[in-house]
């Protein structure tokens, strides 16, 4: 392997770096191998999944509960699902958390990093420091509970959102954004008499739009994902999110009664192994759907960050 | 999620920090009290209370970010406090009666549910400090040795997904393969060999947690790591060509030493959260491996005080947890500089 390295061609253009390639024909099947697998472990649950809730009830008992490929398209678990109870009432829960929250987030994240984006201005440093700090430590469950408890956010929605609205790691990512905007843009604007919302508003928020939409889904994905809190602060359980479901009925194996479904199929119900996947493809939908966006502005927005500045 | 994310980003923000308060006092003094030019405007030539009044836009722009953030980060703090009372629920904190260190006595006197948590929990980090850290950057190396960027595309749209699933999620789908009724344990069943227990067994229980932190996040680790590669100078592969390095010897002494800082920053952020071990995914497998095998002080904050009521005593461990984890990360980061590193957060 050594002796040929000095007769590579030079690397072609547009590869970067790295190691020189074309390496020897058994080492590239082991990576090939490996690349294989790696991409089989991660896709092949999903697959399961996916077929588990769509196959039919013969089907689900003979295979033991996991179907690893459909004998056909059965959607019975989807529909009793969504005629109503515990899971659609969460599904509603979800959004309204997910959308709330990441409008609350946006808006109170975005105008403090705007707040302290402007050179010079009033309060800036100590402003700073507070959300500086509050990346060095977590105020620990107990402490976080109390203060919950003491607002009476206890079983209240706002309880899943307030607390992890604003995140210091966005808004240090959000204030770098904008203090890479041109001065003379926001000089020309104030010379045309704009104050300072005014500014925010009309000219840095349209021209920062890519990193917002990257922050607002990193918000929108963290309120989905919420689980704990809501096992925490929320015991009514018409205010459920979808995580919580997904546990109660799906981790801890809780039967799904037709009494819980909105009285759906009273006489049969799919099998719970399917409904138990459904549950878990409609928790998984969403993050599918703004998936291919995170993909593919994540890894340039959380870095933007750190070479900005 | 939120610390991969932004890991960068405190250091980076620093050096703007800084940049910017240099730059603040050699600028020319302001156009006037009304009009703040963009520029840095010099010396606070005007009343505090004028730059007061001629930003009171942006202060109130700051009011609601800022007062969340007091709010539920800095607030809880005080709630600290019950950590030297003999509190309870719904007598007011205000009249709850002092009891000085006594909450503290379960770490001081050795609690043996105390230390069977904080035995697990530096297992736990342990175990995945050396198995959990060196996977993304394995991955990574493999993928930059990719010729075909499309391939690696394809690839890396593969396994950042799981990222971005919730805990709760993630194990459901480990139940679904690993489970009673999985899929590992049908298709022994279906060959007659007996079925294997992963989600029940206390002995396995850090291997199944460490498998599926490697699931969920291997992927989304390497991002880091691609980029720090393609930061390395191509020009230095080629000179070790040039002198006969085999890839072996190329990888050892260009790339490794290229994403060195990267993987001592990570290791001084694991560090300083090795009192913290994911929390949501052991409080979901608890009820299956029985608490003495999975037990970590985050679960014991919550299973002994909000599920027992002990809430004095669980504030006291959440509290030493809290100060040891500061501690941690101030005194790795003193390593860092030490062997010259640049660590998190440089001294201005």
């Amino acid at each position: 392997m050594t002796t040929t390295n000095l007769q590579r061609p030079v690397r072609a253009p547009g590869r970067s770096q790295g190691i020189e390639d074309n390496p020897a024909i058994p080492v590239r099947v082991i990576k090939g191998v490996v690349l294989v697998l790696c991409c089989v472990v991660v896709i092949v649950p999903f697959i399961g999944v996916i077929s588990t809730s769509i196959a039919s009830q013969a089907h689900v008992t003979n295979s033991g509960g996991f179907v690893l490929w459909p004998d056909g398209i059965n959607l019975d678990s989807y529909r009793t699902i969504f005629n109503g109870g515990v899971v659609l009432r969460a599904l509603g829960v979800s959004f309204v958390i997910t959308i709330g929250g990441t409008l609350i987030s946006l808006v109170g994240s975005t105008m403090l990093a705007y707040a302290l984006s402007r050179p010079g201005s009033f309060g800036q440093r100590p402003m700073l420091m507070i959300v500086l700090f509050s990346l060095l430590f977590s105020p620990g469950l107990i402490p976080n509970y109390l203060v919950v408890k003491q607002f009476g956010l206890l079983d209240s929605l706002l309880a899943l959102i307030l607390p992890t609205a604003i995140s210091g790691f966005n808004v240090i990512i959000l204030r770098a954004f904008f203090m890479g905007i041109p001065d003379s843009v926001v000089d020309s604007a104030r010379i045309d008499g704009a104050g300072d919302f005014r500014i925010f508003w009309s000219i840095v928020l349209p021209l920062s739009r890519a990193v917002l939409a990257v922050i607002g889904l990193f918000y929108a994905v963290g309120y989905w994902n919420a689980f704990f809190s809501a096992m925490l602060y929320i015991s009514d359980t018409a205010k459920w999110p979808l995580q919580l479901v997904l546990r109660t009925y799906v981790v801890n194996n809780t039967e799904l009664s037709s009494g819980d479904l909105g009285g759906a199929g009273a006489d049969q119900l799919p099998p719970q192994e399917s409904i138990q996947m459904a549950i878990l493809v409609v928790s998984l939908v969403p993050i599918l759907i703004v998936y291919p966006f995170l993909q593919r502005h994540f890894a340039k927005g959380m870095l933007t960050g750190a070479v900005k500045g | 999620m939120a610390r991969t994310d932004g890991i960068l980003s405190p250091q980076a923000d620093k050096s703007t920090h800084i940049d910017q308060a240099g730059a603040t006092g050699s600028g020319p003094p302001g156009p006037s009290a009304t009009g703040r030019s963009s520029p840095p405007t010099g010396k606070p030539s005007l009343s505090w209370w004028a730059r007061a009044r001629r930003d009171k836009v942006l202060l109130l722009m700051a009011v609601p970010g800022l007062g969340l953030l007091l709010a539920f980060h800095y607030l809880p703090l005080l709630g600290n406090l019950i950590a030297f009372q003999e509190y309870l629920p719904f007598v007011p904190m205000g009249r709850s009666a002092w009891v000085g260190l006594d909450n503290f006595a379960v770490i001081f006197n050795g609690d043996a549910e105390f230390l069977n948590a904080l035995k697990n929990t530096v297992l736990i980090t342990l175990v995945q400090v050396v198995f959990v850290l060196p996977a993304p950057i394995a991955l990574a190396l493999l993928l930059n040795s990719l010729l075909s960027e499309r391939i690696k595309r394809v690839v890396q749209s593969v396994l950042y997904l799981p990222h971005f699933l919730s805990w709760v999620i993630v194990i459901a789908i480990f139940q679904q393969i690993l489970g009673g009724s999985g899929l590992i344990n049908n298709v022994l069943r279906s060959q007659g060999i007996e079925t294997i227990d992963f989600l029940g067994n206390p002995d396995s229980f850090i291997a199944l947690l460490t498998s599926q932190v490697i699931w969920k996040d291997t992927g989304w680790g390497t991002i880091l790591f691609l980029a720090a590669l393609t930061q390395i100078d191509p020009g230095l592969y080629e000179a070790a060509r040039v002198d006969g390095a085999s890839r072996l010897r190329q990888l050892w002494h260009v790339t490794v030493p290229g994403i060195r800082g990267l993987i001592i920053l990570l290791l001084i952020l694991r560090l300083g959260d090795s009192l913290t071990v994911g929390f949501e995914q052991i409080i979901l497998q608890q009820n299956l491996v029985g608490r003495p095998a999975s037990e970590v002080l985050d679960t014991y904050v919550y299973n002994n005080g909000v599920l027992a009521g002990q809430w004095g005593v669980s504030a006291a461990v959440g509290l030493v947890k809290g100060l040891v984890a500061v501690v941690l990360v101030i005194g790795a980061n003193k390593i860092a500089h030490v062997f010259g590193e640049a660590g998190v957060y440089r001294k201005s």
